[in-house]
């Protein structure tokens, strides 16, 4: 579920709101957005991918609360790390068109 | 549809309301919705698309690695995809609909690959166009419907649909969610794309998808059919989400005490569900050749996600695993198809995606990843089609009609009692969720659960909303209970075990059930059947007579 949305890495633009599918996030003039409805989370890690300063973090675990712990995130390369996989930072855009689904699932 | 039902009430009792004008008007933003709203705008349709989420990242497919039924146009290899899933669908799918499915998918496959979406190449730098990214694929899909023209409504769910005065479907309103205020679309047709029924299970995506486009469907007399073939569940760590269960196949079962559970697999989930009924069930994916972990990786990033971050090394350590209610998700039942253009049984309506039935293409058998991926894409643009089709023929004073409000229940304030929500989505669940009642079937259980959920939907069904977060939870409380109805009706009307639908005092296939099973209605569910198309072979009826 969603636990953390960095206010030293927000920038307020409110993507997550509109893009998180279930309406976990409350937006505030003029700051980071608030986790308004944390148990709404379908930790479909959406957000994260959405958010373009890496402010987010989703814990994998679906239907329990925990703390993030900012730094140790930041520093274990978590923070991002979804979005660089999927190829949607700068810098990782290759990522993009390595689909190998072809060799190890579908024959197409 | 007959007459007017004298309950529906008018559409000018709810002051503040956001009134907007379309041809057509697509419930749902994934694939299917998508798709229809592309299509149906390319045909010069004003088309007006309101996802109750975001249109982006709604649904089951934007977050998942999305497997397609991507087949070349070669007789033989078409050949070969048709027959590979019949027996598994209990020959209830249809020859002449996989057909169709095969040749739109490759020409929407080839469309993506147009519009720009990044397939990889292999070593001779072919396109390899099999599988669809999730995120990248319902990106593009946003940007083509908002380059088409059309209008999204984003956090803004469907309530309920509009009717004319002769029943033929008009539009629909709901609430915009972080607006505040209430929304009617007045729409010459309007395409039902809010995919199928997970029951809140934190499936992967699935918590948008609460049947909320069958319960609506069926307040305007749509029929629903192959709803006993909704007892899909999805492996999953035990505590993620992600129910990606491709990559099991390199997995081992195991129990507590690390003895191998025979037999259990991705494909054969009922040896995983009778052993978790006994105690914790691990899964370990040692079968996987240590030359292929990259690729696996590079195929499904988010099927990896959950265990780097609870730090689990899924090729060598054992994790617990649970099966997840994907329900008719990955089931194969929803509103029924009358024909080509994914017209539904009520004027005016069509549905696509997995709102819509998948017995066309799968039968009874599951049509989780390509299948389904190749229907939602395919069904999407005939629908779309066919609404903008209808609209036109309607021509503009379509929004001259007058119109009326088809809500049961929980969508006004008519002085009934405010029920909580979540305690009904719970009720419901305590009904499906558990595998001795959904997944190993039997006449005495189906029925139990049928009293509790009867009276259940009795209960909501004069009941009120309160407030704007609170109809909202309620219709879905309410699409749940009404899904699970026809669900149980569906199983009990079938008394055998066909597909996925297993009836532990029917095991074995019945010949003489070689049929499909329509369902409908709302206070009383009713069930019927109708011949299937494709032939049984002929071995199975010689043993019945």
């Amino acid at each position: 579920m969603i636990e953390l949305v960095s206010e030293s890495r927000c920038i307020a633009c409110n993507l997550c709101v509109s893009a998180c599918p279930v309406n976990v996030f409350d937006a505030v003039p003029d700051s980071p957005p608030v986790i308004a409805r944390q148990d709404d989370c379908q930790t479909c890690f959406m957000c994260e991918l959405y958010c373009p300063v890496d402010a987010l973090y989703v814990s994998p675990d679906a239907d329990r609360v925990g703390i993030a712990d900012e730094s140790l995130l930041a520093d274990a390369g978590t923070l991002g790390g979804y979005r660089r996989a999927v190829g949607w930072t700068k810098g990782s855009e290759s990522q993009r068109s390595t689909d190998q689904s072809f060799r190890v699932l579908n024959k197409y | 549809m007959g007459s007017i039902d004298s309950n529906f009430a008018s559409v000018a009792d709810h002051l503040g309301t956001r009134e907007h004008v379309a041809d057509v008007l697509v419930i749902g933003g994934g694939p299917a919705g998508t798709w229809a709203a592309v299509r149906a705008a390319s045909l010069g349709a004003r088309v007006v698309l309101a996802d109750k989420g975001f249109c982006g990242t709604s649904g089951a497919a934007a977050p998942s690695g999305n497997g397609v039924w991507y087949i070349p146009p070669d007789p033989a290899l078409r050949e070969e995809a048709m027959a590979g899933r019949e027996q598994l669908g209990g020959w209830l799918a249809d020859r002449e609909w996989m057909r169709r499915v095969l040749d739109q998918t490759w020409d929407n496959m080839l469309q993506l690959d147009e519009w720009g979406y990044p397939f990889p190449r292999d070593e001779g730098g072919t396109p390899r166009r099999g599988s669809l990214q999730g995120p990248e694929y319902m990106r593009l899909m946003r940007s083509r419907v908002k380059r088409a023209g059309v209008r999204i409504l984003d956090h803004s769910p469907a309530l309920e649909l509009l009717v004319d005065d002769k029943g033929a479907v008009a539009g629909a309103s709901g609430i915009s969610r972080q607006a505040g205020e209430r929304w009617l679309v007045r729409a010459g047709a309007v395409v039902i794309a809010t995919g199928g029924c997970a029951f809140l299970s934190r499936a992967l995506g699935c918590n948008v998808l609460t049947g909320d486009g069958l319960l609506m469907g069926a307040e305007v007399g749509a029929e629903l059919t192959s709803m006993e073939f909704s007892n899909a569940y999805g492996i999953a760590p035990a505590f993620s989400s992600v129910t990606k269960t491709a990559f099991y196949r390199y997995a081992r079962f195991l129990r507590e005490d690390g003895s191998v559970i025979e037999g259990a697999s991705g494909h054969s989930r009922s040896k995983i569900a009778r052993a978790l009924l006994q105690g914790p069930v691990y899964a370990v994916l040692d079968q996987a050749a240590p030359d292929l972990h990259d690729a696996l990786r590079l195929a499904q990033p988010n099927f990896f996600l959950p265990f780097d971050r609870a730090g689990i090394d899924p090729f060598t350590q054992r994790f617990a695993v649970t099966l997840r209610l994907e329900g008719t998700v990955r089931g194969t039942g929803g509103l029924r198809i009358t024909d080509k253009t994914c017209a539904t049984s009520v004027p005016g309506l069509y549905a696509a995606g997995d709102a819509a039935t998948r017995e066309l293409i799968c039968g009874g058998f599951t049509g989780g990843g390509s299948h389904n991926a190749a229907w939602a894409m395919s069904s999407g643009a005939w629908a779309g089609a066919g609404a903008a089709d209808y609209a036109r023929q309607l021509g503009s004073n379509h929004v001259a009609r007058h119109v009326h409000r088809a809500g049961s229940t929980a969508v006004r304030d008519t002085g009934g009692q405010v029920l909580d929500p979540s305690a009904v989505a719970s009720a419901v669940q305590a009904e499906v969720f558990p595998y001795e009642r959904n997944y190993f079937r039997h006449a005495e259980r189906l029925q139990d659960s049928l009293g509790r959920l009867d009276a259940l939907w009795h209960a909501q069904r004069h009941s009120r909303g309160a407030d704007n977060t609170r109809v909202i939870r309620a219709r879905e409380a309410a699409a749940m209970t009404a899904t699970a109805r026809w669900m149980y009706r569906s199983a009990l009307a079938r008394t055998e075990t066909r597909g996925m639908h297993k009836r532990e005092e029917h095991p074995g296939l019945d010949p003489k059930q070689h049929h499909l099973i329509t369902a409908g209605g709302l206070d009383e569910i009713w069930t019927s059947t109708r011949p299937a198309t494709t032939p049984q072979p002929e071995a199975l009826t010689k043993e019945a007579a």
